[in-house]
């Protein structure tokens, strides 16, 4: 073999080389990503994305509580003295400081995902020792706003989109 | 194409040849083809092993039979078992009342996972206390965490398909650990459940892994056992084997013994499987899951105790989970954190008290993990987290630097004159 020929051979398979690794990566990444995408929740799941809830049954200083995308809501219909001790919190004593009014649309109704940011538990209406909910799981206390007081929990109880569709039904989603 | 001379003979690469067998007829003819057989013979019945090995040594076999027997009782399960959220409890309570021994079945597949980290935890304490991890066996103590991470993923998706009200909050709490990854965790934990919440969807999927992982440790548990070949065992003495008079072979010395271990532990799983079947379990998961209602007190199955109690320890959702996924990880490195050449506890009287404070450890902080967090189970939970962490980074290296070994004989046949003698303590219970 001459030198020249040896040359000519190996940048050929180098480009081969390349060209393959190329659609191989390609490729692989190509079949690769349904089989991730797969995994996430599927359209008949994205498509029950919203619910109506009558409200009119709950009584002040009540709650109840809404399945929503398998996860449950608590709809509370607050008492005087629960929506001035959650207006009049001082930020400072707020792990997640939020203001009040910034997570009710009428501040006699506060709606929440009643999953505990923590872990995911459902915690307890009226328990705890801010008098708003108790995550029994871990030890996480909320305010009558939901806020997160005490506790493992990183952030307060999360606001879902919802509207008030009429005076007694609100659609969440 | 080139002018010049053509390469020599062309001579047959092949690493092994046909033949070679010590085996004749039709053995020989299969086994000069495909040598298992004389691989069986060379590993298993001529394989030479210390002659000091006491019955801690036999929890390799008997976490073997374990994983048999879990493999067959669970795919006698998945003949019955319906991994849907609407008929799985309804399912797994056929298989109790309906299915031909399906009581039997399910209790030994349940009451077999609980005595597989029976087997495991001892199999470990055996390591930590011999000093197995030691060079040259720092491989097999690695793959032999990843068996356990396998083991614990695997026992933890079982746990969640009969689809009670432990199921399925363990399953939240537990898929909910990857909600804490910053930015992508929610998307990560959707994308696990495969929807909002924890559902059927995460339930069809837990089975497939469940499976999958099973016999995934089989795959890993092959390559311990090859490793184990390759290193050969440690022993009771620590002091590696040098010639005869140290060692027996494997079979029929290793073999029967191990079988008196096996039968022994098969005995006792056999006695609780029979008459307290639903001991190692929590009532709360006869209850069918609920997602609008968690348990006043979810606790997870015994063996995730310890780690649970560290995972709560910690007020920081983030910190909490890296913490409870390094109490194990960190096992991993005590081949390097623990440098002193002395492997077995019976010569190192320091780092053997640290054992043993360190298994105390452990049940503490198992008590603790099925206490409620709050007051004085926290505190004690604390200091039992921050102990399990000083075990390893600071006692470990620490006492390879100032402890001194007790006087060693040179090898394994004089250990065993010693005890005779009396002059070593062992632990009697077994020692044999
Ligand atoms: C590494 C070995 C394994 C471990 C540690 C393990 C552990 C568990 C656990 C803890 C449960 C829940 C028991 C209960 O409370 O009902 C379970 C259930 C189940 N496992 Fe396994 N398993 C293993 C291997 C397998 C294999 C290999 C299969 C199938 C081939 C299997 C199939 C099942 C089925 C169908 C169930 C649901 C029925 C039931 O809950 O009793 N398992 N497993
Ligand atoms: S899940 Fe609520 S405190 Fe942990």
């Amino acid at each position: 073999m001459s030198k020249k020929n040896n040359k000519d051979t190996s940048t050929r398979r180098d480009f081969l080389t390349t060209v393959t690794a190329t659609v191989g990566v390609v490729g692989v990444g190509a079949g690769v990503l349904p089989i991730i995408s797969q995994m996430n929740p599927d359209s008949s799941v994205k498509a029950l994305a919203s619910i109506e809830v009558d409200i009119s049954n709950i009584q002040e200083g009540k709650e109840i509580t809404v399945l929503w995308r398998g996860k449950p809501v608590f709809i509370k219909r607050r008492t005087k003295e629960e929506i001035q001790k959650a207006e009049q919190t001082n930020m400072k004593d707020l792990m997640d400081p939020q203001e009040d009014k910034d997570r009710v649309k009428k501040s006699e109704w506060l709606v929440v995902v009643g999953v505990c940011t923590h872990l995911g538990c459902v915690p307890i209406g009226g328990k705890g020792e801010y008098n708003g909910w108790f995550c029994p799981c871990h030890g996480s206390h909320y305010d009558t706003s939901g806020r997160i007081r005490k506790g493992p929990a990183p952030t307060n109880l999360e606001v879902p989109k919802y509207e008030f569709v009429s005076n007694n039904k609100i659609k969440i989603g | 194409m080139s002018s010049e001379k053509p390469n020599q003979q062309y001579e047959p690469v092949h690493t092994n040849k046909v033949g070679g067998s010590p085996f004749t007829g039709v053995t020989g003819w299969i086994d000069n083809r495909l040598p298992i057989i004389r691989m069986f013979k060379h590993e298993y019945l001529d394989f030479q092993v210390p002659k000091s090995l006491s019955y801690f040594w036999s929890f390799g076999g008997i976490l073997t039979i374990c994983l048999i027997l879990l493999i067959v009782t669970g795919l006698s399960l998945g003949m019955h078992y319906k991994p849907d959220a609407k008929y799985a409890f309804d399912s797994v309570e056929k298989i109790m009342r309906d299915v031909n021994f399906g009581w039997l079945i399910r209790y030994a597949h349940m009451n077999l996972a609980s005595f597989f980290f029976i087997a495991v935890y001892l199999h470990i304490f055996r390591g930590l206390y011999y000093g197995s991890y030691k060079e040259p066996r720092q491989l097999m103590w690695l793959i032999g965490i990843v068996i356990f991470f396998l083991m614990m993923a695997t026992a933890f998706l079982g746990y969640t398909l009969p689809w009670g009200q432990m199921s399925y909050w363990g399953a939240t709490v537990i898929t909910n650990l990857f909600s804490a990854i910053p930015l992508v965790g929610e998307s990560v934990v959707t994308w696990l459940w495969g929807d909002y919440s924890v559902g059927d969807a995460a339930l069809n999927r837990f089975y497939v892994l469940h499976w999958l992982i099973a016999f995934l440790i089989v795959g890993v548990v092959a390559f311990h056992v090859i490793a184990l070949h390759i290193v050969g065992s440690n022993n009771p003495s620590g002091i590696e084997p040098k010639d005869t008079r140290d060692t027996v072979s494997f079979s029929p010395f290793t073999t029967s013994k191990d079988l008196v271990g096996m039968l022994v532990f098969l005995l006792i799983f056999v006695a609780v499987m029979m008459y307290a079947p639903n001991y190692l379990g929590h009532p709360d998961n006869y209850i069918p899951a609920n997602p609008l209602v968690t348990p006043a007190h979810i606790v997870p199955e015994w063996y995730f105790l310890p780690f649970y109690a560290i995972l709560r320890s910690i007020p920081d959702k983030l910190m909490g989970v890296i913490a409870m996924v390094s109490s194990i990880a960190i096992l991993g490195l005590l081949p390097w954190l623990d440098f002193s050449k002395v492997r077995s506890s019976v010569f190192r009287p320091i780092w053997k008290q640290c054992v043993f404070l360190f298994v105390l450890d452990f049940f503490v902080l198992m008590y603790i993990g099925g206490a409620p967090a709050e007051g004085i189970y926290l505190v004690i939970g604390r200091i039992g987290t921050a102990f399990w962490f000083a075990f390893f980074l600071i006692l470990a290296p620490l006492v390879s630097l100032i402890e001194k070994p007790l006087p060693m004989p040179d090898s394994i046949h004089e250990f065993e004159e010693w005890k005779k003698q009396g002059k070593i303590k062992t632990i009697k219970l077994f020692n044999r």
